[in-house]
This record gives structure tokens, sequence and C-alpha cells, in this order.
């Protein structure tokens, strides 16, 4: 765990290096595409002669100036399965926009949708030596959160404070300077299987990129197509994507929950293909222009040829109803959504003051989603798409691209992780020059 | 049934890594500036190094060059044909023809009337010159001639005729060439021609008296009379004493006594030279001699 809290504090920098710069490539690596967005920073000057609305959170710093989505090859259940077609993605997606973008992108900012995320909600406690609340307070008091075995081969690759509480008082942003005597804190920690981070390191680095930053994609979908109001009461982002689908629970504007499902688009088209008997490409094809989880009585009438280049006309001429259509899809929908609700409970979502779900992805785009999902999951349910922000293409607006906009506001305006707070002073190595610089900081 | 058409093979859309790597490369904006200004100025300069190397090139692009120069400053729009002198006595108009030696016709652009006009100015008989060249090809020295004022007996041998600043004119051969023109004669008396002159205008009156003035020991005047009078000027101020000596001969006919030399180097005191027979007679008018002593070789 040191190993990547280690590289992670070093991505950090990273990405402080290439915002200086100005110029820092979006990676969004899922099952069905990656899509490869560079964004420009330009500075807090530029957002002065805005006149009428302000800044939308922040988001006029940074404007998208290329954008490019590929096929996506060689990622299952959004884990990177296959290393070299995965890299050519990569780089076919991140050359399509750096050639729109006529920049050359060194830093990228990844996401990533599988990898088995597990959410652990973390406490710590310290007694405060004198009364305020010091760095090395906070630093400290995150040091306390005693880990759980997280078990073989896991990485953390989120570890946000979500809450601090200093005595009685509980839901301070931020503690220091406050007068007090004990000091505690909510992290929330999100492990994954570790291969899964080296696999994409890996590819990314065979691309002459640097990993500046990386981060879960059913997090980030969150952070883009939840409304403020949502973030803060508490709601559920469900991003639906080809290979998995993933949940992020919100709440005080923070991540509380995050987890995935290994199903997703993907399984539906398989499904069709399997039912029908065509090509994965028709199916995806009949998915897409058909598809549907309600079937009405128009639905008898309306034949879908299926085609085929077989040479047996029989096999060649075949029609199948929209209803029967939705009749193969409904029940993986069902399922899909069967086990989000699984999880959502297991989470315990239902004690949750407000139960907003939004549902997002490319696979959300289904016609009569919401009503299949209000049934399973709750009344209040509605389809999310990312926020806007400033350059993004119109064939990139979306909510299959709700991750990638995330990442965007992500890498603008990082939460404050675990690595970005100061080492306790006692973790440093015994011999080490900064400890003794520390220590001669806090005496004197 | 396969279909007998051959199968297209599947297009890769991914870039190779190599045209990845060039295709960033080329967006990197110091690598795209040198291949865009470097590289293009670099051939040109090698292509020119290369081409200039020979010598017999480099020759043959000056001498193109030279020739067209020439062909165009040869044409006869800028040739001057003539030279007139104005402003200059005849022989001097010769003088300064000789010496600016300029060979007829020449181009325009071959003269260099700045030198010309210097060298024309570094003649003594010559104050200032103006050289222009005309419309129609000719070549205008206007020459302003220097005006002798003075003649100046430089020693036993020279005479030479200085301007009013004391600048030398010309030689001459004989005094009795310019009997207008009033004498000087002394050791640096040039340097002192413009007090000369003050001098003679004072003098008035005595102008048909005066042979001339001497510079002595460099430093101040004697008018020189005839009958061997002189009158010694101070070294400051001499034509104030010069004018007060004038109110005095005005009064007392001074000058046409019996004097030799009138002194007037002490302001406080006027010091008068008798001749000895003068002197003698002024004896004998106070009594001091014997009256009926004879005035020769007594004293």
């Amino acid at each position: 765990m040191t190993d990547l809290y280690q590289t992670q504090r070093a991505m950090r920098t990273l990405r402080r290096t290439a915002i200086q710069r100005g110029v820092v490539a979006i990676l969004d690596v899922g099952t069905s595409k990656i899509a490869c967005l560079v964004l420009r920073f330009d500075g807090y000057e530029s957002q002065a002669d805005s006149d009428g609305v302000g800044p939308m959170a922040g988001q006029s710093t940074f404007r998208v100036i290329g954008a490019a989505t590929t096929r996506s090859r060689g990622v299952r259940f959004g884990e990177i399965a296959v290393m070299n077609e995965t890299e050519r993605a990569i780089r076919t997606a991140v050359q399509a926009a750096q050639k729109m973008a006529n920049v050359r992108v060194d830093h990228v900012i990844a996401c990533f949708s599988g990898a088995e995320p597990r959410s652990y909600g973390l406490a710590g406690e310290w007694e405060l030596q004198d009364s305020v609340v010091s760095e090395q307070d906070v630093a400290r008091v995150l040091a306390a959160c005693d880990v759980p075995p997280l078990g073989e081969a896991r990485e953390v690759l989120h570890a946000q404070p979500v809450n601090f509480a200093l005595d009685h008082r509980t839901g301070l942003g931020d503690p220091r300077g406050q007068i007090g005597n004990r000091l505690a804190c909510d992290m929330h920690l999100l492990s994954v299987d570790a291969s899964v981070i080296q696999n994409l390191l890996y590819c990314i680095n065979r691309c002459d990129l640097e990993l500046a930053g990386v981060a879960s994609s059913s997090y980030v979908s969150g952070v883009a197509s939840l409304v403020e109001d949502e973030q803060e009461l508490g709601a559920a982002c469900i991003d639906m994507g080809g290979g998995s689908t993933g949940i992020s629970i919100f709440m005080k504007k923070h991540m509380i929950f995050a987890d995935a499902v290994r199903m997703g688009g993907d399984h539906v088209t398989s499904d069709i293909s399997k039912g029908l008997q065509v090509p994965l490409a028709v199916a995806e094809r009949i998915k897409t222009k058909h598809g549907g989880v309600h079937a009405t009585g128009m639905d008898d009438r309306e034949m879908i040829e299926m085609g085929g280049d077989s040479g047996d006309w029989e096999k060649d001429r075949r029609q199948v109803s929209r209803t029967e259509l939705i009749g193969i899809m409904r029940p993986r929908v069902e399922e899909i959504l069967e086990e989000v609700r699984g999880r959502l409970d297991a989470a315990g979502f239902d004690t949750l003051p407000s139960q907003q779900i939004v549902l997002t992805g490319g696979a959300s785009q289904i016609p009569g989603l919401d009503g299949l999902a209000s049934r399973i999951l709750g009344s209040r349910v509605r389809m999310g798409r990312p926020l806007r922000v400033q350059g993004l293409p119109q064939a990139a607006t979306g909510a299959a691209f709700s991750a990638a906009v995330g990442l965007c506001l992500f890498a603008a305006h990082p939460q404050d992780e675990w690595w970005d707070f100061d080492i306790p002073t006692e973790r440093y190595p015994a011999r080490s020059i900064k400890r003794a610089l520390r220590w001669f900081k806090d005496n004197w | 049934m396969q279909s007998l058409a051959r199968i297209p093979l599947r297009r890769d859309p991914a870039p190779s890594r190599w045209s990845y790597r060039m295709q960033r490369l080329w967006l990197t904006p110091l690598f795209r500036l040198l291949c865009r200004v470097g590289l293009p100025g670099l051939v040109v300069v090698l292509v020119a190094a290369l081409v200039l190397m020979d010598q017999g090139r480099r020759a043959a692009i000056t001498g193109v060059f030279s020739h067209l120069t020439e062909q165009f400053q040869a044409r006869p729009e800028f040739r001057v044909n003539l030279m007139s002198v104005e402003g200059a006595s005849p022989e001097l108009a010769d003088a300064v023809r000789a010496r600016l030696g300029v060979k007829l016709p020449v181009s325009s652009f071959d003269l260099d009337l700045l030198a010309l006009r210097a060298k024309a100015e570094a003649m003594d008989a010559v104050a200032a010159a103006e050289l222009r060249v005309r419309s129609g090809g000719v070549l205008q020295v206007t020459i302003t001639e220097r005006e002798p004022m003075l003649v100046w007996r430089k020693d036993d041998a020279r005479i030479e005729m200085l301007d009013a600043s004391g600048h030398r004119v010309a030689a001459l051969a004989e005094r009795a060439d310019r009997p207008d023109l009033p004498l000087i004669a002394g050791e640096g008396a040039d340097a002192a021609a413009v007090e000369a002159l003050a001098l003679i205008d004072a003098a008035g009156p005595l102008l048909p008296r005066m042979r001339g003035l001497v510079r002595m020991g460099q430093r101040r005047w004697d008018m020189v009379l005839d009958r061997d009078q002189r009158i010694l000027l101070p070294a400051e101020n001499p034509v104030p004493a010069l004018e007060a000596l004038l109110a005095l001969n005005t009064a007392d006919d001074l000058l046409a006594r019996d004097l030799t030399a009138i002194d007037l180097r002490d302001p406080a005191r006027l010091v008068l030279r008798l001749s000895p027979h003068a002197l003698t007679e002024a004896r004998r008018a106070r009594g001091i001699i014997d009256k009926t002593a004879k005035t020769e070789s007594s004293l």
C-alpha cells in the first residue's frame, strides 16, 4: 500500500505540473469505448469578464480543446485484458484528440470502471496536544484510521476524508485552526485490484504518456451527473457502462460508497446475439436502434430485419418483432438493476434521507429504462446527463460520456485525498532530513 | 456458401507506434519551429556557402554587380564634362584647376565633392570653396578668395601677403608690387595681424608718415615712422595708447619734434628719447651745459 501511496503522491505533483503547463489529457478506458479529451487550463484571469452567469463550479477555468473516441479493444468488465490491443486503442484515441487540439499532451488522467472496487468506511481519533488543530494533527488523525485488511493484491484507489469531528461538533470540512480536544475523522477508502492499475500504468507508459492521476469511473460519473443538491443531500449514481455498472453514493458532496456490478450493456448485446443467432455487431445495431424494455401492442407489429450473409435465404431473411427483442433484453436489464439494488441495500442506501437515483452511462439510454428502474430501485429515479463543460463537442455530451466529463471536473477540482495531507512526523524514516526539518518547524 | 470475393483485410485504425511518436514529435512546438524555420534556413545558408566557396564564382557575381553599376554610372546623364571656376582671378582659377586635378569627362558618381572641397580650401589663397555639379554636366567651383590686407616681411628674403585674419595669401616678390598695403615685420607678426590692422586704422593722421609696424619679441608692436622715429606700443591695449599719443600730438605737435622714440609701454608715464642734437640743445637751454659748447661728440 505504501507503494501506491508514493505513486499517488507522485501523480499529484505530476498533475500540478500538468496544470501549470496548461494541457492535460483525460482518458476514459471503458469496455465499449475509449474516450480521450484534451483540456486546456487557462488560469483564472479569463473568467473575470464573464457577465451574468458566473463560473459554474469553477469549470470555466478549463476548456476541452480536443476530443476523440474509439471503439475499445481488449478491455473486459472495465479491466484491461489484452494489453497491446488496449494500448493501440489508447494510442488511436490520444492521437486523434491531439490532432484535434493541435497540441502535444504528456500527462494523462485516467479512469476505469472495473477492478472490483470495494468500499470501506474508516474512522480515526486523535487527542490534540495543544487545543488548536494543526496540519500535523490532521495528518495524525488520518494516520490513526485503522485500515481493514484489504486482501491479497489490493490497492487503495481513493482514500478521501469525508468528515471531521471536533469534540461534539461534526460535519467540519476543514478543522485546521479550530479549538477542541479530540479530533475524529471519517474516511472513505476504495480499494481495487492492484493488477488492473498496473496494467493501465503499463499501457499508458507504452504510449509515451505519464499518468497524472487515476480515478474510479463510478466516482467521476457521479461527480459529473449528480447536480449539486443531489450531491449534498444524498444520491446514488448508477453508471451503466458496457462491461460493468458502477454505483456511487454521494452525501454532503463526498462519495461515501462505491461499487461495481460486473454486468453492463455488452451482456445485453451478447444475449441478443445468442438469442437471435446474429453476429455481435448486428446485435449491437439492433439493440441501439430498436431496443427497449417495455413492450406494447404496437411492438408486436414492428418487425425488425436481421439480415446476414450466410447465403441461406431462409436465415438471411429472418425477421423478429420488437416484442421478442424486448423479451430478450428485459430480463438482463432487470438482472443488472436487481444486482444494483442488492448492492445499494447492502450499503444501506435505504437509510439515507434522500434516495435519489441517477442513471447514466451508455447503457442507460435504452428507451423506457427509467420506468423499469423506478419499479426496481425506487420511485425517485431520473436519467442523468453529464454537466456541460466548455468546448465539449456535441457528440460527446451524451450520457455515455459522464465518466469522461466527470474526470475533467476531477482534474480541475480534485477532492482532497489522504496522500494530499502531510505525513505525520513519526512516520518519516528515522534518519530523514525531512524529519529533522519538521522537528525544527514544530519546535520553533 | 462462402462469398468468393476476397474478404478485405480489416484495416487497423490504430496508428503504429512510430507514426504515433512522429505525430507527437511534430506537435512539439520547438521541433516544429526547428523544422519550419531552422531547416530551410540551414539549407539556404548551406547552398549559399557551397556556391560562394569557389573564388571564380564569387568574382563573377561581384563582377556582374560592379559592371551593372559602372554601366549605370557611365550614362551621359551623369557625365561631367566641364569645370567652371568662379569668383577667382584667372591665375588663381588655373591654380585651383591644377590643384583639384579632375580629369574630365568624369561620372558624377566618381566625384568626391567633399574631398575636392577640402583640397581647394587647403590652398592659401582660397578662403572658402563651394563645389556643385550643375545640370548640363558642369562642375561649378565657386571660390571666395582671400583678400590681402597686409604685407609681411617675414625675414630679409621673403615677403608675404596676409589677409585680415593673418592667414597667408601669397608670396610677394617685391614690396613695391603692392605699395597700397601696409607693411608689418617681425617674427610672429602674422599671428597678431588683427591687432596690427586695428593699429593702422587708429593711426589715421600718422599714416602718411608711417613706414610699418614691427612685432617685437612676439609680444608687442613698434610703429616705425619716417625720420627713424619709433613709437613703442605697450603689449596690452596698444590702440588706446596710440590714440592718447595722437591726442598729444594734436596738442603739442609732438611727433614733429626731434625725437627718435616715444615709449608708451608704461601707461603711467610717457618716455621720450631725443636725438643727440636735440638732447644737447635741451640741456643747453636749461643751462646744464655751457651754451657755447659744441654739440657734437660731447655726449
